[in-house]
């Protein structure tokens, strides 16, 4: 049944769905969108020299991604340049030399655009496994953390008073981050990992009242999106990744209908 | 017998600067068990950066901060929730601790919010907030409180309840309390150690000793001196020289 190119591809969009559903919640819920904007366009420098120098793609994307992200936190502490900027620096700097290094390949055949937007049909056995072990380690550690994490979230100096060291739990945050875009760059591609990430979320967060009910919808949105993307992209022959994106937009406006009702409703 | 009051906070000559400029400095207090110790002194005196300081939140400081205790609830002067995150009151209640279902309805019942129970916290008024906030510090059962300012926005009536229920905390639960408060009628009449501040500490001790402080009536004017006569016929107890309490029988 794995041989069937479709079903390696639903199950691998489903693992991703699973995965992305809560992390978007933080992203959302920490205004980090930008932020995992910067980390899936140091992807592409990732991508580029695990190519140059024959290694694992997704370990290469993970190291690079976690370097871009600690050195945009030093670099906060030390320059007076806002965040955003920093942000959109290092954003446009990795994703320069990216492409600089692409140059270099031009012996390779390099699909850049599978690169950019996904090539969810083309998974293969290890990808799968990859994403569901990689997954479930990312799953698991979130669970752990969630109350030292979700308390710093709300608010920081009270979750560093009553001892739950936020700054421990956000770098480890910002660390999952990196592995998610490591694990899903192959399948949703570098430009569409955050709207992967945030729109089921933001959908989710129109409709429910709670954190938990937050993630748990959030997850639902992503698995929909997932399961109808992959089919329209099939019968229309989209790609798709921008299929399962489309897919999201479509929940979101649809919960934002339902929103508009709840908020006349409190009036 | 106060003798055996375990010691929870103890600041020796601690202070915090923060772009070359000295926010507080010097300050030395302790806090014991079953004891409400109380900051005051005008705005941009160092009050909220001495909590701060005790709580662990800066951490970069001079001096030495010595805490006994990891049972600590905080209630801040300001907070801002985002309306990105969807929480209600009952999410909030078990933010850093796992109380029971019974003690978060305590906690609540006993700052009179329990109806605000399955709220969402965005849409509390002021005043609501700041209860469910004094509600969420006291539901952990803790041993030590810091309360930055807690009644602020807070009605009348509400107030007055309020100060009377940080008084039974510190009794019922034996917690020792850091209280930071502009209200000198309380500050007076409910607590055991006055520390007044200003950038350094002015001067501290029992209220009796604080008010007739020459520093202290100069920061406060006059009318600050009087309000303890006003008030001193509510003490049930009275205080040695060191702060310590003696009950009256």
């Amino acid at each position: 049944m794995l041989d069937d190119f479709f079903i390696r591809a639903l199950l691998a969009g489903i693992g991703i769905a699973i995965v992305t559903g809560p992390t978007g919640c933080f992203i959302i819920w920490r205004r980090l969108s930008f932020f995992g904007d910067t980390l899936s366009h140091s992807a592409l420098l990732g991508v580029t020299l695990a190519v140059f120098f024959d290694i694992n793609i997704a370990f290469s994307v993970f190291v690079i991604s976690s370097v871009i992200a600690i050195m945009l936190l030093k670099l906060q502490k030390t320059t007076k340049l806002p965040g955003d900027a920093l942000l959109g620096l290092l954003a446009h700097s990795s994703l320069a030399a990216g492409l600089v290094v692409i140059g270099f390949l031009s012996s390779i055949r390099f699909d850049v655009m599978g690169l950019l937007f996904g090539d969810i049909l083309a998974v293969n056995q290890n990808d799968l496994l990859l994403i569901w072990i990689g997954g479930a380690l990312i799953l698991l550690i979130l669970k752990l953390i969630w109350k030292p994490l979700f308390a710093s979230t709300v608010n920081y100096e009270l979750a560093e008073a009553e001892g739950m060291k936020p700054d421990k739990y956000n770098a480890i945050f910002t660390v999952l981050m990196a592995a998610i875009i490591a694990i899903s760059i192959k399948i949703v591609g570098l430009l569409l990992i955050t709207g992967m990430l945030i729109m089921p979320a933001a959908m989710a967060r129109n409709i429910s009242n709670n954190p938990i009910q937050m993630v748990k919808l959030s997850i639902l949105g992503g698995l929909l999106s997932v399961v109808i993307g992959l089919f329209s992209s099939l019968e229309f022959n989209s790609a798709s990744g921008p299929s399962i994106i489309t897919a999201a937009l479509i929940l979101f406006c649809l919960s934002l209908i339902k929103f508009k009702k709840y908020s006349e409703l409190k009036k | 017998m106060n003798k055996e009051k375990k010691t929870l906070l103890k600041l020796e000559n601690a202070g915090f600067s923060k772009n070359n400029k000295w926010l507080v400095k010097g300050v030395s207090l302790e806090v014991r068990q079953g004891e409400i110790v109380t900051l005051i002194g005008p705005n941009g005196s160092g009050k909220t950066t001495t909590a701060k300081i005790a709580l662990g939140i800066y951490k970069e400081i001079e001096g030495k901060v010595n805490k006994f205790t990891n049972k600590i609830g905080y209630v801040p002067q300001k907070i801002s929730i985002d309306w990105t995150l969807p929480i209600r009151v009952i999410d909030f209640m078990s933010l850093t601790e796992e109380p029971t279902d019974e003690q978060i309805n305590i906690a609540l019942n006993i700052t009179g919010v329990q109806h605000l129970k399955n709220k969402s916290l965005g849409n509390l008024s002021g005043g609501e907030f700041q209860r469910v906030l004094i509600a969420r510090a006291i539901a952990k059962q803790p041993e030590f409180l810091v309360l930055d300012e807690p009644v602020q926005g807070v009605d009348f009536k509400g107030e007055i309840a309020l100060y009377e229920l940080i008084k039974k905390i510190s009794e019922e639960l034996n917690c020792g309390i850091l209280l930071i408060s502009h209200d000198l009628h309380v500050v007076m009449s409910a607590t055991d150690f006055v520390v007044c501040l200003n950038g350094h500490v002015c001067c501290s001790g029992t209220p009796q000793v604080v008010a007739k402080n020459d520093e202290y009536q100069e920061l406060f004017g006059d009318r600050a001196s009087t309000i303890l006569s006003i008030y001193e016929h509510k003490h049930d107890h009275t205080h040695s020289p060191d702060g310590t309490i003696k009950r009256k029988q």
